[in-house]
């Protein structure tokens, strides 16, 4: 098998512990001073491919990875999961700074996706099968055609075999097991890996990598947006509970309730 | 967002649950920790908490309260005082008139309420239980007054209760004093949002009051595993410890004011809300940590710091414990302000939270010493640059061997999982003998090795079972000098108690250290207190509490 160039798309979204509030406006969720991590797909991504190369050595069979691309289009602090992906082990990161307000499309992604992958001569990309922050789950399956590439999507198991990649992905019900040749497009499921933390050795090795900047234009690209946000709006809150002092207080309750 | 987004995630930490018990599960007692083993020795060894099943194991709901054995039982050197008068029906008829409402007495008096007075007289350790056949709920100041006339003029001794979470048994009667809880006092009065000063009454649950500091970018500088259940009035009548300390001090600083009501129903209003105010001898700070010998607390005002919207949290592996205290200090110096946690770990601790999770070690490799240090702030790229030099420092200077730092939330509450795990993972093998103490800094750890060293050369330590001892183990908030010395051990066994007690007490002596850290006395503790005050401050003691309870009405057999 010839050797892995992968390419690693990770994303800068809310972090996914934190409860995401609607502005006042409902146009968009609130960004200001929250808590922003890695798209959690995003880093089963770096992590796959990272172990990619790690069973080079226990296996001498193993395809050989001759680099790691970690990439990112957004605001200028998705610097900052890009130290993450390198950390983790990827080799470098190329960062196309995208305004918050100016945010692509899935399309939008894909077509400047498929520009690095012309210029970085990758030939297998790892992507998230969806970010969390939009849930659109389309960019990787965007990217295979326009690359005219197979796609593997949702990968909970990824094997490389002598010159096929064999990726199984969970369905309704089952597994469903897919082989294709390289260069391929994959995506990442919840139970492909376990990320592993970023070591303090690592972290400052890769604040030494080698993290590009650039802008869409150096890619002969713009921001066309071809959707509208008409409204935003958080889910019904649930009700509370009340407490009664006692049993009457309960059958009171429950009478004002029309429940007796 | 798509409610879905949530969903996937949601999904996720189902799939990380096995590794991660995040470390808000661990906290809320929806996932307490639970006592494993059988109690029947009362030793006075406490610390972090456990409740049993009905087995004395630890996978079960909590163990019915009609099983616990009574406290006079369990302590037959308590005998019950009969200078208290046995209350009777004349009596309950007084409180029932006087606090009107029906759901504000609990009489057992006249009736058969067993079933609803079984939760006020047992504890959260399902440990300690009394006979009480009386609960009074008031719902103002000028009601504890009246009561606790009554009950002083016709000496009826008394229990104040908060949310009954306390770990010394000191929140249930021991006989057939009243309890009296302040639940129904739960209303949050005030909160300034420039001095950050918040005015409530002493019946407000802590989660309840820290929810609404939240709303309003403020924190309650006080934050423990039983939040949901325990009163903030409760936690000043402790002085409660917990996670915060470090970084926002004690209640002796933090709580400027208190409106409580003494035995003879004087209410002692000093519920200032100034930050300064020398006018005398500081009265208030006798409530905090008096375990309600003294008064009733039935409002507080305390001052909360702000919320802060940057936290991070690294994770260390260390050589020995040189090691631990060298990264201490540099964290003081390079952390300094926003350093808000330092937790100690050893690797047995360690070991064990591996071995009974399944989760994997955060670091390759083994280390003798594990720590945490969290930091909070108030703006992400200072803290974040602080927080590098920080590191780079001490992996640079081989001050600690390796390390991890969490990239987001889920890796934050993982961290932490490997600290707040301890105790539920002690429990695993059985019993476990804890202690909650207050020791030199440098000298910490010594008390763990000397320990085992002992308990291994009166051959109770060992890996089969007809050794008792599992194995001792230390960790604590660093931090503050509070070391968690743990036993953990497959039996309760009276020769590993006589090997543990007083030499634990004796050791901890020496060195002027304090018996119990955080938990206070109790019924629990109270025997012990010598080994931390001499005669004359517990003379001295002694006549405070004369002074303000002269007929010891005030939860009597406990504390002094
Ligand atoms: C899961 C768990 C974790 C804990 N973690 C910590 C920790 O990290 N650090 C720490 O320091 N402690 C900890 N504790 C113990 C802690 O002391 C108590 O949880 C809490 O502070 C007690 O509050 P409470 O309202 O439940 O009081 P209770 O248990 O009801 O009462 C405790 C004592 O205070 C007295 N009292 C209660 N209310 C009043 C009042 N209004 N006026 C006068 N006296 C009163 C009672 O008589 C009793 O002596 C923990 C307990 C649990 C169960």
């Amino acid at each position: 098998m010839s050797s892995l160039r992968i390419l690693v798309p990770v994303k800068r979204v809310i972090d996914y512990a934190v409860k995401p509030r609607v502005n006042r406006a409902q146009t968009a969720v609130e960004t200001a001073n929250v808590k922003h991590s890695m798209n959690p797909f995003d880093e089963l991504s770096i992590e796959e491919s990272v172990r990619i190369r790690e069973q080079k050595n226990h296996h001498k069979s193993a395809p050989k990875v001759e680099e790691i691309v970690a990439f990112s289009a957004g605001p200028p602090k998705s610097q900052d999961i890009l130290r993450t992906a390198m950390a983790m082990g990827a080799d470098r990161g190329l960062h196309v700074v995208v305004e918050e307000k100016d945010a692509l499309e899935p399309l939008g992604v894909a077509k400047l996706l498929k520009k690095v992958v012309d210029e970085n001569k990758s030939n297998l990309v790892i992507l998230g099968k969806q970010s969390i922050d939009d849930d659109a789950g389309q960019t990787g399956q965007m990217l295979a055609g326009l690359l005219n590439w197979p796609q593997a999507t949702q990968a909970s198991k990824i094997t490389f075999n002598d010159h096929t990649v064999e990726v199984i992905r969970e369905v309704d019900g089952g597994v469903e097991t897919l082989k294709a040749k390289l260069p391929m497009i994959i995506t990442t499921d919840l139970r492909l890996n376990e990320p592993r933390y970023a070591s303090l050795p690592n972290i400052m090795k890769a604040k030494k990598k080698k993290l590009d900047k650039k802008t869409l234009s150096d890619y002969g690209l713009d921001t066309e947006l071809r959707l509208k946000t008409v409204k935003v709006t958080e889910p019904p809150a649930r009700k509370g509970g009340v407490k009664v002092e006692d049993v009457d207080g309960m059958i009171s309750k429950l009478k004002e309730l029309g429940a007796l | 967002m798509a409610t879905s987004a949530r969903f996937v995630s949601s999904l996720r930490r189902t799939a990380l649950s096995s590794r991660a018990p995040s470390r808000c599960q661990c906290l809320r007692p929806a996932y307490q920790v639970r006592w494993n083993g059988n109690t029947p020795t009362p030793t006075s060894a406490t610390s972090e908490p456990h409740q049993p099943d009905a087995e004395g194991g630890v996978k079960g709901k909590a163990a019915p309260r009609k099983s616990i054995k009574y406290t006079s039982e369990n302590y037959p050197q308590l005998q019950r005082d009969s200078k208290f008068t046995k209350i009777s029906e004349k009596h309950v008829k007084f409180f029932q008139e006087l606090l009107g409402s029906e759901s504000a007495v609990i009489d057992g008096v006249t009736k058969d309420a067993s079933e609803d007075i079984e939760a006020f007289n047992s504890d959260w350790m399902r440990k300690f239980r009394g006979h009480t056949k009386l609960v009074l709920k008031p719902s103002s100041t000028e009601e504890v007054s009246k009561i606790l006339k009554y009950c002083n003029d016709n000496m009826l001794a008394v229990v104040p209760q908060g949310g009954n979470t306390g770990l010394v048994g000191g929140s249930v009667p021991v006989f057939d004093e009243i309890v009296i809880n302040l639940q129904k006092m739960n209303q949050i009065h005030s909160f300034d949002e420039v001095s950050g000063i918040m005015v409530a009454d002493a019946g407000v649950i802590l989660e309840i009051a820290d929810n609404y500091l939240a709303e309003r970018n403020h924190i309650f500088p006080l934050d423990l595993g039983a939040k949901g259940s325990c009163q903030i009035g409760g936690n000043v009548a402790t002085n409660a410890g917990g996670l915060r300390l470090l970084r926002y001090g004690s209640f002796h600083g933090n709580v400027l004011g208190i409106e409580a009501v003494l035995p003879d129903g004087t209410i002692m209003d000093d519920l200032s809300t100034l930050r300064k105010n020398n006018t005398g001898y500081d009265l208030k700070q006798l409530f905090i940590g008096g375990e309600g010998t003294i008064g009733i607390v039935t409002k507080i005002s305390i001052i909360c710091p702000r919320r802060s919207p940057a936290v991070n949290v690294a994770y260390f592996g260390l050589e020995s414990y040189e090691h631990v205290q060298k990264a201490f200090r540099e964290a003081k110096g390079q952390l300094s302000e926003i350093l808000s946690a330092f937790e100690l770990m050893d690797s047995r601790t360690q070991k064990l939270v591996n071995r009974v999770t399944g989760k994997k070690m955060p670091l390759e490799g083994e280390h003798p010493f594990y720590c945490l240090i969290e930091t909070s702030g108030s703006n992400p790229d200072h803290d974040g640059e602080k927080l590098e030099k920080f590191l780079e420092h001490v992996m640079e200077t081989e001050v600690v061997q390796d390390g991890i730092l969490a990239q987001d939330q889920t890796q934050i509450q993982e961290l932490w999982s490997w600290r707040e795990g301890i105790t539920e993972c002690l429990g695993h093998d059985g019993g476990v003998y804890k202690y909650d103490l207050s020791i030199p800094i440098h000298e910490l750890y010594d008390l763990v090795n000397e320990t085992r060293d002992r308990l291994t050369e009166a051959g109770l330590v060992g890996t089969d079972k007809s050794h008792p001892v599992v194995d001792v183990v230390g960790y604590g908030h660093m931090g503050d000098g509070n070391l968690h010395l743990n036993i953990p051990v497959r039996r309760f066994d009276k020769t590993v108690e006589k090997a543990l007690e007083p030499w634990v007490y004796e050791w901890v002596q020496k060195r002027n250290g304090s018996i119990s850290a955080e938990h206070g006395l109790g019924v629990t503790k109270k025997p012990y207190v010598g080994y931390s005050k001499s005669d004359t401050m517990i003379r001295l003691m002694k006549q405070i509490k004369d002074l303000y309870d002269p007929n010891g009405i005030m939860n009597p057999y406990k504390y002094i």
